[in-house]
């Protein structure tokens, strides 16, 4: 599996990304990334010529580019990445010294070829899209890809079940000095007042509990999860006699990465980008069929 | 009668009236109910089992609020030989239909109907299951 993530890739770090599903595009072509950034732009133009009200700090002169991660990807057989950016130029001038990025889109499948294998030939499977900034124009740009591709995006939430997954896998992963403890938050419901719990364990107790649970390096299954998950919820009970496990689990955080249930996630590590989008690329597959 | 779990508290066991049908509730949202209803199995005589027991399964409406893996639940049906019923609370005409559905069980379970015995309407709705 490549590891690697050069800088490009890197732009995905560190930022709020919020989870969408995305039907295969049709009659896309990667050879033509250039033509499809003069026409969202010109449509983006098109809104503002309309007046339509967008919001405070909205800023309609935006300069589009497109570009492809070609490293962003499970192997040859995954559609290279996409990554749409918006920047907001300055009314002075049109340097691009004076761009600020406002808004990241970013199209990707990471070992996606039982699904898109499976598809009719003018199809593009690029079935996960991260959005980063403000929703109206994750809006805009969302409707555009809509009109021109004939796709259907759909926000991907995650289920407690998927984030006790991630919790057990990213506790899995091996852990530097010094990181951040591995953090989950349940949301109790049937109060009348919203009440959230944040349990927070020490990375290296977590490490080795799921250590033990584990049994074959590599290969996790869903009993291993539920024990993993057990333990936990037990010596919480044992100190604090709540049973967790009659909670909703809404928000993940580990030094990997960092996902809430809404479907937002923060990628933290660039050794461990590619594992994530993996997942995340399933349940946005699982999402489509 | 509705209680929150297994065994029944012993003092009333002489007022009782005789129990037709066990419903299992377990909440797709809540792992506590998942087991709780696996520790209040536990207390429940074999011959409930020829089709006095069913599991109700709710919040199945839901599909993003799901802490109980599906297979969890088809494990209970398989080792313990009796259907599963899925319902929405929330939703008024799946909650008639889930309770119209339960009665005409639990009058097959008293023996009401004529001709159909609790053990071969389990026996056909766990064959109807499976297709």
């Amino acid at each position: 599996q490549e590891n690697a993530a050069p800088q490009k890739a890197a732009s995905l770090l560190r930022k709020q990304w919020s989870l969408y599903s995305v039907t295969p595009l049709y009659r896309f072509s990667g050879a033509r990334l250039g033509e499809y950034a003069r026409l969202l732009g010109a449509s983006i133009a098109a809104e503002k010529q309309k007046g339509l009200a967008v919001g405070v700090g909205v800023d309609l002169d935006v300069a589009v580019t497109f570009r492809s991660l070609p490293e962003l990807r499970g192997g040859q057989r995954d559609q290279p990445a996409m990554l749409v950016q918006l920047s907001s130029r300055s009314s002075v001038s049109s340097k691009s010294s004076n761009e600020k990025l406002v808004w990241s889109g970013c199209f990707c499948c990471v070992s996606g070829e039982d699904f898109s294998e499976n598809v009719p030939e003018d199809f593009t499977c690029l079935p996960l899209f991260l959005a980063n900034g403000a929703e109206n124009y994750t809006a805009m740009v969302g409707s555009w890809f809509q009109k021109t591709f004939d796709c259907h995006f759909c926000r991907l939430s995650i289920s407690p079940l998927n984030l006790s997954w991630m919790a057990a896998m990213w506790t899995g992963c091996s852990v530097e000095k010094n990181a951040c403890a591995t953090e989950l938050i349940f949301s109790v419901p049937c109060l009348p007042q919203p009440l959230d719990i944040s349990y927070a364990i020490h990375p290296e107790d977590a490490k080795a509990l799921w250590d033990t649970v584990q049994k074959t390096p590599g290969e996790i299954t869903q009993e291993e999860v539920d024990l993993f998950m057990d333990c936990l919820y037990s010596h919480f009970h044992r100190h604090f006699k709540i049973h967790l496990s009659a909670t909703k689990l809404v928000k993940v955080s580990t030094a990997i990465a960092s996902a809430h249930c809404k479907g937002t996630i923060k990628f933290l590590q660039s050794r461990h980008l590619l594992g994530v989008l993996m997942l995340l690329t399933e349940l946005a597959i699982s999402q489509i069929q | 009668h509705l209680a929150t779990s297994l065994p029944l508290p012993s003092e009333r066991d002489h007022l009782r009236p005789r129990i037709d049908l066990i419903a299992f509730m377990i909440d797709i949202k809540s792992k506590y109910s998942l087991k709780n209803v696996e520790a209040s199995l536990a207390h429940v005589d074999a011959s409930f089992f020829l089709g006095k027991v069913c599991f109700l399964v709710t919040g199945v409406g839901r599909v993003n609020y799901c802490s109980v893996e599906t297979n969890a639940v088809w494990k209970l049906r398989d080792i313990y030989c009796s259907p599963v019923l899925y319902c929405e609370l929330e939703l008024e005409g799946v909650r008639v239909a889930t309770a119209q559905r339960l009665l005409r069980m639990l009058q097959i379970c008293a023996g009401h109907i004529p001709g159909v015995s609790a053990l071969s309407f389990g026996s056909l709705l766990r064959n109807s299951e499976d297709e």
